[in-house]
């Protein structure tokens, strides 16, 4: 259904691109397609990944790439890493729509005082990509991982 | 030097400095596939249009470096482009293009310089609720003006085009794969991006163009999208918008290549110009 979409925006890109000068309907398809897009419904998240076994999984994973990351690592020393596992994956199970509590403390009293660099942030996001390519997520489902993690980035950058 | 020569070195010298060891100090601070390209312009973007990024990985702590090697070959003309940017915190932009446009048939070339610099007003592509938008600006200063002036284009060879663009990428928002959408609004009297000269008998004032792009990466390696790029008529040649459709490959952040079919119309009373686009680009720091 989806793919039929993006199928018609090209197509009308073909046929008014050269005879429709000076027109805004293609950015509007575009906009459409977009929210279009947005809108699709479907199962949990946390379901389409196979519960939560998959989620430890790629929080063990996280943990051993951050364990082999210098710059992240920093971040990390004193840290109960047992703790960090436990409310990290109740965190990523409440996000994808699972059926948990999230019992440790928010987003912004946790990263607070860290100084948190979007540099470091984003690299952050690449260790989290990679424990998820390891753990054979496929690349749309770890898409929508990393759309219900990116609303937390305003509650920990720089603070 | 033989400019074919000098083309052909100056791109081998691209590929070793892409190769060598100290792409290891790279800005890596952005997701793979987010940085984009360099436009035909040398601004941060898509193929044809200036998008809101700002070119290369660096994040809010870092700066870097890229270049671009750009070629569209369509039936009667030949466009050789060779840019480089510099990168600051992911707020500001600073770039420089030279463009050789060949004309095939006719024999002969145009040459032109275009200075960029765009600035990130706010937003980031992928985490902000709202698209990242920015305002640039492309000062072009053609190299060449006889073309232009006997065509009608005034006589000063010299223009700068003002745009604001916002670009944004949704994660997993088409069939769980991330997309990415670009409107622009650019103010010029340029015809065929200045090549042709600034403004002509038809119109010599400054009119605003909407260009737009739209993409869906299908991994982190590879995006597929269509550009759309409405243009001006000052000359009264019938000087067509221009659309692209792209395919982008992303081995790493250090490398991009990207090869386009490219619809541009009228060129010069030249009608249905349409070709390949190839373009390599690469962040050296
Ligand atoms: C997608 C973004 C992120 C999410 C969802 C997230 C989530 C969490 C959670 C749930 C905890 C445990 C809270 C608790 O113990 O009550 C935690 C702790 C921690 N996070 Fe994050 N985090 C993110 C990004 C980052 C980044 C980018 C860094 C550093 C570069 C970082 C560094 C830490 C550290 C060091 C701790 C342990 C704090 C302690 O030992 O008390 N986090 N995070």
């Amino acid at each position: 259904m989806q793919q039929i979409k993006v199928a018609c925006i090209f197509q009308s890109m073909d046929n008014y691109g050269n005879t429709m000068t000076k027109s805004i309907f293609l950015p509007l398809t575009i906009l459409l397609l977009i929210i279009s897009g947005c809108a699709a419904k479907q199962e949990s998240v946390y379901s389409q990944l196979g519960g939560q076994s998959k989620i430890d999984e790629i929080v063990d994973n996280f943990v051993s790439e951050i364990e082999f990351d210098e710059t992240i690592l920093r971040y990390f020393e004193g840290s109960n890493i047992d703790r960090f596992k436990e409310k990290l994956s109740e965190q990523i199970c409440k996000r994808t729509g699972g059926p948990c509590e999230y019992t440790g403390d928010s987003m912004e009293a946790v990263h607070t005082g860290m100084n948190i660099t979007e540099g470091d942030f984003n690299r952050t996001v690449d260790l989290l990509i990679n424990a998820m390519d390891k753990a054979d997520v496929p690349h749309r489902l770890q898409n929508q991982i990393l759309k219900v993690l990116a609303p937390t980035r305003d509650e920990m950058l720089y603070l | 030097m033989n400019r074919k020569i000098k083309l052909t070195v100056q791109l081998i010298y691209l590929c070793v400095i892409l190769v060598t060891p100290n792409r290891l100090l790279a800005a890596d601070g952005k997701l793979i596939g987010t940085a984009g390209l360099m436009q035909v312009e040398g601004s941060g973007g898509g193929g044809i249009v200036p998008w809101a990024t700002i070119s290369g990985y660096d994040s809010r702590d870092q700066i870097s470096v890229s270049a671009v090697a750009t070629q569209v070959d369509v039936d009667d003309y030949r466009l050789n482009m060779l840019g480089a940017s510099l990168s600051l915190y992911d707020r500001l932009e600073l770039s420089i293009a030279h463009q050789r446009f060949d004309l095939k048939t006719l024999g002969g070339d145009i040459k032109q310089n275009i200075f960029g610099v765009k600035y990130r007003v706010f937003g980031d592509v992928v985490f902000s609720d709202l698209p990242q938008l920015s305002v640039g600006l492309q000062h072009k200063r053609l190299e060449d003006k006889a073309i232009a002036t006997a065509l009608g284009a005034d006589s000063s060879s010299n223009g700068t085009d003002f745009y604001i663009a916002a670009t944004k990428v949704h994660l997993g928002a088409i069939g769980g794969f991330n997309a990415v959408w670009n409107l622009t609004a650019r103010a010029t009297r340029a015809n065929e991006m200045g090549l042709l000269g600034f403004g002509g008998p038809e119109n010599d004032d400054y009119e605003i163009m909407l260009e737009a792009s739209a993409g869906i990466l299908f991994s982190r390696h590879l995006a597929v999208g269509a550009e759309y790029r409405q243009k001006p008529d000052n000359l009264g040649l019938g000087e067509d918008d221009w659309v692209d459709y792209f395919v982008s490959y992303i081995p790493s952040k250090d490398l991009n290549i990207t090869l386009a079919w490219a619809k541009l119309g009228t060129i010069a009373g030249a009608a249905d110009q349409s070709g390949l686009y190839l373009s390599i680009n690469g962040q050296l720091r």
